[in-house]
């Protein structure tokens, strides 16, 4: 073999190596084509949505908060704006999942906070449950400087807690109209559920009551997104292309600060649970709407305690958190009476001049109807009966009309037993009582209705018996007596205005309802509301007598069994040519003239600017 | 004949070119280019994208690659300068010394990345089993030319077997990847050596057994063979997008990556392998780098420069002189494109975690001196299959 020329090599010894060498290559052929082939179908064929998770993966949004827009009153005044706070979260990704770490976790926190460590579990597994899920677990609001500070220089022993700014609510004008503003709160998972098409997620701040959430929408804003660019342990490597956040606009009320003010004040001062509400007759926009006993605002904007939210509800301490302006149902009592009047003009049950002998009670069906205290007045016709607010007069008016739909026809045309579309939740319907209203409901539950009778339409020629109304209803009813029979629609709103306070949308007076109103029978009522108020024998003539603006008023005092009675007040102002509208009622006030004209007055004062003087005498008659 | 047999062992024949005096004559280019083209990929793949690895020291990764390298290429020269056949003269003391190495790392073995496998010198932590392929390829095609007309066909496909099993067993305990090359080596040697198939398939049926028992067998009967991790690396392939922070997430995040790669490349946009979503992206998961930074265009380039080498180590099997060299080559061609496979399919997701290196890519001073050695050791099969052209007598 040695000397044998080897090119080529002898095939006898080649044979087994060639065909092991064919194996040998197909394997490793075929492993180096698995990874071809593996290679071109993970990059060429399903590159791109690996690109997508890539680009995913690295990257995290962060949403940052727009401010909130402010709320005005009409002269620009701030009713709400927004302060920053400095919000100590926890991250819900970071909260560790081993027992023992959280505990340790909330032992760190808790010691910064100087709180226990079941304190900061407690409030952790709260807001967890509270809020849809990612959201940032806000442990304590309002941190100090110094815990801020610690927290950033300690930022190593704290990976899991962020010190964020967050916008908090303010109210500069403390309580002033919380009623009217509503509050705010984070979002919550029915929120998201109920609002597919807003932008809202996880930690967002809603408005969810009052003017906050019906111009939620306005108020909101857009919140920027912070894109960064995170490595595989989370930390922050870049920032990204980034939005800022678009700041809500303004929305402007048709509040006047100071008639509101003087609403509140004077409401307050009786000390009784009560409403107003003052409205301008030919626009429909509210000027003041308040509701006492009130609330501070402010408590919304920190969690609040079982005992807070007891407190807003209970029934002993007037349940502060109720509107009376809006979702208060009360009989009306002689503030009703115009409405009667009207009703009985438009179906010739009476003329102007129909005069009435009022001995100070009558007995209609077996049954003794009284004025108040007994009080007879004499002769009186239309005019006379609204000034010294005759019930004899309006009793008989309504047994004339029972049996006809005459009286709950106008009083449907002013606007009552339906919701006025105030833009602010939580109003009530009212109730206009029809015989065959009653008469079901007397089917359906015997024990607690009589059927229907003849004295239900006397009491509700005055306002009493089942009717009920909000005191906002009847503020649109005399709205609408002194614009000349137009039904308009409550409004809150008056504009929204950018950042720069650019005017972007306005409101519009909406006309619900026009009501057929004769103008000489509106005169004739004006007439006797004017008398009413200021002519000496008018049943405020005490409160309105000296008042420089010429005004049309009507006092109420509501039976409210076993309750005490209730006081109203219903004023046009000025009687000439009104531009607006107050309505005031105190529970348990008694006379609408002892406690609810007063109010009236000062609300009164304050839109004109002109106080009245005293007035001695008059007054012969009461209520 | 005689000037050209003394040509490869004379420097002083005023006739040589430059390349001859460098030692450089009779090479296989093709293979030097291989070789050559893949320590550049990996130079240049951890230049672009290692810098962010180490704080305060971005080129550091590259400088001791290049200087590993560089002692590796000086290593190929001189290895290829020898005449491989000595190898085979020294066989016992090659595997002798094989066993002992590898049995040293228990003693005076010092961690890293969770296994224990190196041995700390002065300057440079060495890895025996890196070296180990290759004096295991040395030694065993060695004991297989010396039995190949000994006893029966049984007794020497055990004896082969046998001689490859212990220093794997040695290295299993070791490092479970590094193992896997060791077993593939034995059976590439084994298959070259021309054992019989059936031998070979009653191998493969003992294998898949013993994998069974170890990985499933064992463990539901209550006696884990494997620690958990292990356990977890070797299968979480099959099961990719499991939590954050395990074995499958870092296989997954490497195998997003290489998607993301797409056609062409991210460049410096990879974020996968930027961020350190891909882990041991400079070792390990260098592959998924070059795939996502430069995409399907330079992945394929990487995997073409080892199907070339592969091709050249193969084609060894037919040019060499001898069947020692033939059944060297088989050795060295197994274990690269085994690695190769292991090591690519892990990035790809469709092997365990096993640890076993990119042959000239991964980082790490063992592995790529060794592989240079066996590049050298291929070398010498060409450089002397050209010789015996010239001097038939030798062989």
């Amino acid at each position: 073999m040695r000397f044998e020329p080897v090119v080529p090599r002898p095939k006898a010894k080649r044979t087994p190596v060639s065909r092991r060498f064919v194996v040998i290559g197909a394997a490793g052929l075929i492993l180096l084509g698995i990874l071809f082939f593996r290679l071109w179908s993970l990059q060429v064929v399903t590159g791109d949505r690996y690109l997508a998770e890539a680009n995913q993966n690295r990257t995290r949004e962060i949403r940052v908060p727009a401010p909130r827009g402010s709320i005005l009153d009409s002269e620009g005044h701030v009713l709400v704006d927004n302060r920053m706070s400095m919000a100590m979260q926890l991250d819900p990704i970071e909260l560790p999942e081993k027992p023992i770490e959280r505990r340790d976790l909330f032992a760190r926190v808790g010691k910064v906070l100087d709180r226990s460590p079941e304190w900061v579990g407690k409030k952790v597994r709260e807001e967890i449950h509270e809020n849809p899920p990612g959201s940032p677990i806000t442990v304590a609001q309002d941190v100090s400087d110094d815990i801020v500070y610690y927290l950033q220089e300690h930022q190593s022993e704290f990976p899991e807690v962020q010190v964020n700014r967050i916008f908090v609510r303010k109210y500069p004008q403390g309580l002033l109209g919380a009623h009217v503003l509503g509050s705010v709160g984070e979002v919550t998972a029915e929120d998201l559920e109920a609002n597919p098409d807003k932008d809202l997620a996880a930690g967002d701040t809603l408005g969810k009551t009052g003017i906050e959430q019906t111009y939620d929408d306005e108020l909101r804003g857009a919140p920027g997104l912070t894109r960064l660019q995170v490595d595989s342990t989370g930390r922050i490597v870049s920032q990204l292309p980034s939005t800022l956040p678009d700041p809500g606009d303004s929305v402007r009320l048709s509040i006047d600060q100071d008639v509101q003010q003087a609403g509140e004040t004077s409401l307050q001062s009786i000390g009784l649970p009560g409403a107003f509400v003052a409205m301008d007759v030919n626009s429909g926009q509210v000027l003041g709407l308040g509701s006492n006993p009130t609330f501070d605002p402010a408590i919304f904007t920190k969690p609040l305690t079982q005992k807070q939210v007891d407190d807003l509800y209970d029934e002993d301490l007037g349940a502060p958190l109720f509107d009376r302006a809006i979702g208060g149902q009360y009989p009306v009592g002689s503030i009703f009476k115009p409405i009667t009047a009207l009703a009985g003009l438009d179906g010739g049950f009476i003329t102007p001049s129909t005069v009435v002998n009022d001995a100070g009670t009558i007995t209609i069906a077996d049954q003794e109807f009284d004025n108040a205290g007994k009080q007879a007045h004499g002769p009186v016709d239309l005019r006379r009966s609204l000034e010294v607010s005759s019930d004899v007069y309006y009793y008989l008016l309504g047994a004339d009309m029972n049996g006809t739909r005459q009286l709950q026809d106008w009083a449907g045309n002013f606007g009552l037993g339906r919701a006025t579309g105030i833009d602010i939740p939580g109003e009530s319907e009212g109730l206009v009582p029809t015989p065959k209203w009653l008469n079901q409901a007397h089917r359906e539950e015997p024990d607690y209705y009589d059927p229907w009778v003849i004295g239900q339409n006397i009491q509700f020629a005055i306002g009493q018996g089942y009717f009920q109304a909000s005191p906002l209803q009847m503020a649109v009813a005399y709205s609408a007596l002194g614009n000349g029979g137009n039904v308009m629609k409550p409004k809150l709103y008056q504009q929204t205005e950018d950042a720069a306070g650019r005017v972007k949308e306005e409101a519009e007076p909406e006309v619900v309802s026009t009501i057929p109103l004769d103008p000489a029978y509106r005169q004739d009522i004006m007439d006797g509301l004017h008398d009413a108020a200021q002519a000496p024998d008018g049943t405020s003539y005490q409160v309105f007598g000296g008042f420089p603006v010429k005004v049309a008023g009507k006092t109420g005092t509501a039976e409210r069994q076993p309750k005490a009675d209730q006081a109203w007040y219903a004023v046009l102002a000025p009687y000439e040519d009104p531009e607006i509208a107050v309505v005031v009622t105190v529970e348990e006030g008694g006379f609408g003239a002892d406690t609810a004209a007063p109010v009236a007055l000062q609300i009164m004062q304050a839109y004109f600017d002109k106080q009245a003087k005293p007035v001695s005498g008059g007054g012969g008659s009461v209520e | 004949m005689e000037s050209s047999r003394l040509s490869r062992h004379s420097t002083r024949d005023p006739r040589l070119g430059l390349l001859e005096r460098a030692g450089l004559a009779g090479m296989d280019g093709w293979l030097a280019f291989s070789a050559l083209g893949l320590i550049a990929c990996s130079l240049f793949t951890l230049y672009e994208a290692s810098g962010e690895n180490i704080a305060g020291a971005p080129e550091q990764y590259v400088q001791r690659q290049a200087l590993y390298g560089l002692v590796g290429i000086i290593g190929m020269i001189a290895v290829s300068r020898i005449d491989y056949s000595r190898f085979r003269e020294l066989r016992v003391g090659i595997y002798t010394f094989l066993c002992a190495s590898i049995f040293a790392v228990f003693t005076f073995g010092v961690a890293a990345r969770g296994s224990t496998n190196s041995l700390e010198l002065p300057f440079f932590t060495f890895q025996p089993a890196e070296l180990g392929k290759l004096l295991l390829i040395l030694a065993l095609a060695g004991f297989v030319i010396d039995g190949a007309k000994r006893g029966s066909e049984a007794g020497r496909s055990f004896r082969y077997l046998a001689l490859g099993l212990v220093p794997t067993g040695l290295v299993l305990l070791q490092d479970l990847g590094t193992s896997l090359v060791f077993g593939a080596i034995t059976i590439a040697i084994m298959v070259a050596a021309g054992v019989r198939w059936s031998h070979l398939a009653v191998i493969g049926v003992a294998l898949t057994g013993f994998i069974a028992v170890v990985l499933v067998v064992m463990p539901a009967a209550g006696v884990p063979v494997l620690k958990e991790y292990q356990q977890e690396r070797l299968t979480s392939f099959l099961s990719p997008s499991s939590d954050i922070g395990d074995a499958g997430y870092q296989q997954n995040q490497a195998k997003v990556g290489i998607g993301a790669g797409g056609t062409t490349g991210r460049g410096d946009q990879a974020t996968q392998s930027r961020f350190g979503f891909v882990p041991e992206r400079h070792t390990d998961f260098i592959f998924a780098v070059v795939a996502e930074r430069y995409g399907f265009v330079g992945a394929a380039l990487v995997l073409s420069l080892f199907a070339l080498l592969f091709w050249r180590a193969l084609r060894l099997m037919t040019l060499s002189k001898n069947f020692y060299g033939t059944l060297v080559a088989a050795g060295i061609a197994a274990a690269v494109i085994f690695q190769v496979f292991v090591n690519v399919g892990m990035n790809l997701g469709i092997m365990p975690i096993t640890g076993i290196p990119l042959p000239l890519m991964s980082y790490g001073g063992s592995a790529i001196i060794a592989t240079f050695l066996m590049i050298g050791v291929l070398q010498s099969i060409h450089i002397e299959s050209h010789a015996a052209q010239r001097s038939p007598w030798i062989d």
